[in-house]
């Protein structure tokens, strides 16, 4: 399963793109979706939701089961990938590119530190 | 998984074809495959499925006066009934209440009941106290499911079978009874087969090209678009076989009004119906799952989702629920999911045609 080097990771399996201007853009990992299966409903935040770090902020949707997306900063949702309303499996296909969920405006640029590189997200998912 | 789960006999047969294992009903069982549960589905639907079971209970009852002695504790009756026969039935509760459905065939000699998993050792008790003279066994076999149109394909030994038949087939060397049923909807078989011959049965029928493993995700989803209702989740001890839609699974001469009317455990509760178990279809996009309320026009709590999932075959969100017995068919109803509501239809079932060879 793919884990980009250029991403960083949340251990509750989310990815995260750091346009390095204060926004991140946010999806789901491979090793995640491997799990859930392929989605059949996705549930977004609102553009101007506030979250904290750790908030349940999205729901992605198998056949199996329903599952919490985490915010894995601080921020306000100032976009999300309205695509997924009608294709959901985009996040499956694409998980790294067209499937990603929604972009933040960090409210706290220093959380960053938090997140795991690659190698780091790769050994808590048990992958050497 | 740290209890010691029990295994079936496909147990490495199903680690060597990559399945996803988890712990189901005391047992380490497939949930699915390489090729996930949506695909898994909707190959069953157009091809054929193989499907470990085995664990299920099996049980074989003989006796003195087997079948007079077995309707005291089935509403079954088995005048009429041939042998190679299988049937739908009910174990009730003194309140009539359903605790467990089984699938009854008639033998030669012999009974042979399948329970589900999680019930065999309660029924196995219940069954014994109701008939203490009748001789009980669990069979040690394994249990597979060749589910799906291209099934009679594959067991084209048992194909002359009708829905709801059994008889012994020789397979892979070996005499196993087949059935002509399933959990699916589709047309297909299970196949009782001794334990040792089990996975080269499976592998026999795996080399062929119309056949794929299904795990027990695909297995709940391809039931549900059935409307085939799951011990535990639509059916419990507290819903009646009229509740649940079954009271066909009383043998007409058992119900009120019948010369031998009753006689079997509940049989005074079996019409009880305060509640009934309908099919939801989503308006939306929306997935509804089990524990969802449903509410009226009005507001009104009126129901409550047992299953549900969105249909591999028709993308849609399915339902199966209890409701009020007033509210009416083809009622528009809101579930409730993460406190917003969803619109949901009642509507006819099954979701997707049953397509039994009979």
């Amino acid at each position: 399963m793919e884990v980009p080097e250029n991403l960083q990771y949340a251990a509750s399996h989310e990815w995260i793109a750091d346009h390095g201007d204060g926004t991140v853009s946010v999806g789901i990992t491979a090793v995640a979706l491997d799990q859930l299966g392929e989605l059949v409903y996705v549930e977004l935040p609102e553009p101007g939701a506030q979250f904290k770090r750790g908030d349940a902020c999205a729901v992605v949707e198998s056949t199996k089961a329903a599952s919490d997306v985490y915010a894995p900063l601080s921020g306000e949702v100032i976009a999300v990938n309205g695509a997924l309303t009608d294709a959901p499996a985009l996040v499956n296909t694409a998980p790294y590119s067209e499937g990603w969920l929604f972009k933040l405006k960090l409210a706290n640029a220093e959380e960053v530190a938090t997140l795991l590189t690659a190698s780091a997200y790769r050994a808590l998912a048990g992958m050497s | 998984m740290s209890e010691a789960l029990q295994r079936t006999p496909l147990h490495a047969l199903h680690l060597e074809l990559g399945a996803r294992m988890v712990p189901f009903a005391n047992y380490e069982m497939p949930l699915q495959y390489a090729d996930g549960l949506k695909a898994e589905h909707l190959w069953t639907r157009a091809h054929a499925g193989l499907f470990d079971v085995s664990h299920m209970g099996q049980l074989r009852v003989r006796g003195a006066d087997l079948h007079a002695t077995l309707e005291r504790a089935l509403p079954v009756d088995f005048a009429g009934w041939t042998t190679g026969k299988q049937k739908y039935s009910l174990l009730l509760n003194d309140r009539g209440g359903i605790d467990d459905d089984l699938m009854v065939t008639r033998l030669e000699g012999e009974v042979a009941i399948v329970v589900n998993a999680a019930c065999k050792a309660q029924d196995l008790a219940r069954l014994r106290a109701l008939c203490p003279d009748l001789e009980f066994s669990v069979l040690d076999h394994a249990l597979i499911a060749l589910q799906g149109p291209r099934a009679k394909e594959v067991l084209a030994a048992a194909a002359d079978l009708k829905f709801m038949q059994a008889r012994s087939v020789n397979l892979v060397g070996t005499e196993c009874c087949v059935t002509r049923s399933g959990y699916t909807g589709e047309d297909g078989f299970e196949i009782s087969v001794p334990a040792s011959h089990a996975v080269a049965l499976a592998r026999a029928w795996l080399a062929h090209p119309a056949v794929k493993p299904v795990g027990l995700g695909a297995r709940d989803t391809l039931r549900l678009e059935a409307a085939l209702p799951l011990y535990g989740q639509d059916l419990d001890a507290d819903s009646s076989p009229r509740e649940a839609g079954l009271a066909w699974a009383i043998a007409r001469t058992r119900r009120a009004g019948s010369a031998q009317a009753g006689g079997f455990p509940g049989a005074a509760f079996i019409e009880r119906f305060r509640k009934r178990l309908v099919g939801l279809l989503g308006e939306g996009p929306v997935p509804v799952r089990r524990g969802a309320q449903l509410l009226d026009a009005a507001g009104a709590i009126v129901g409550e989702v047992t299953s549900g999932t969105v249909s591999p075959t028709l993308g849609k969100p399915i339902m199966l629920a209890y409701v009020d017995a007033g509210v009416a068919d083809h009622a528009s109803l809101n579930a409730v999911v993460r406190q917003q509501p969803v619109p949901v239809r009642i509507v006819s079932l099954p979701f997707v045609p049953k397509r039994y060879q009979r």
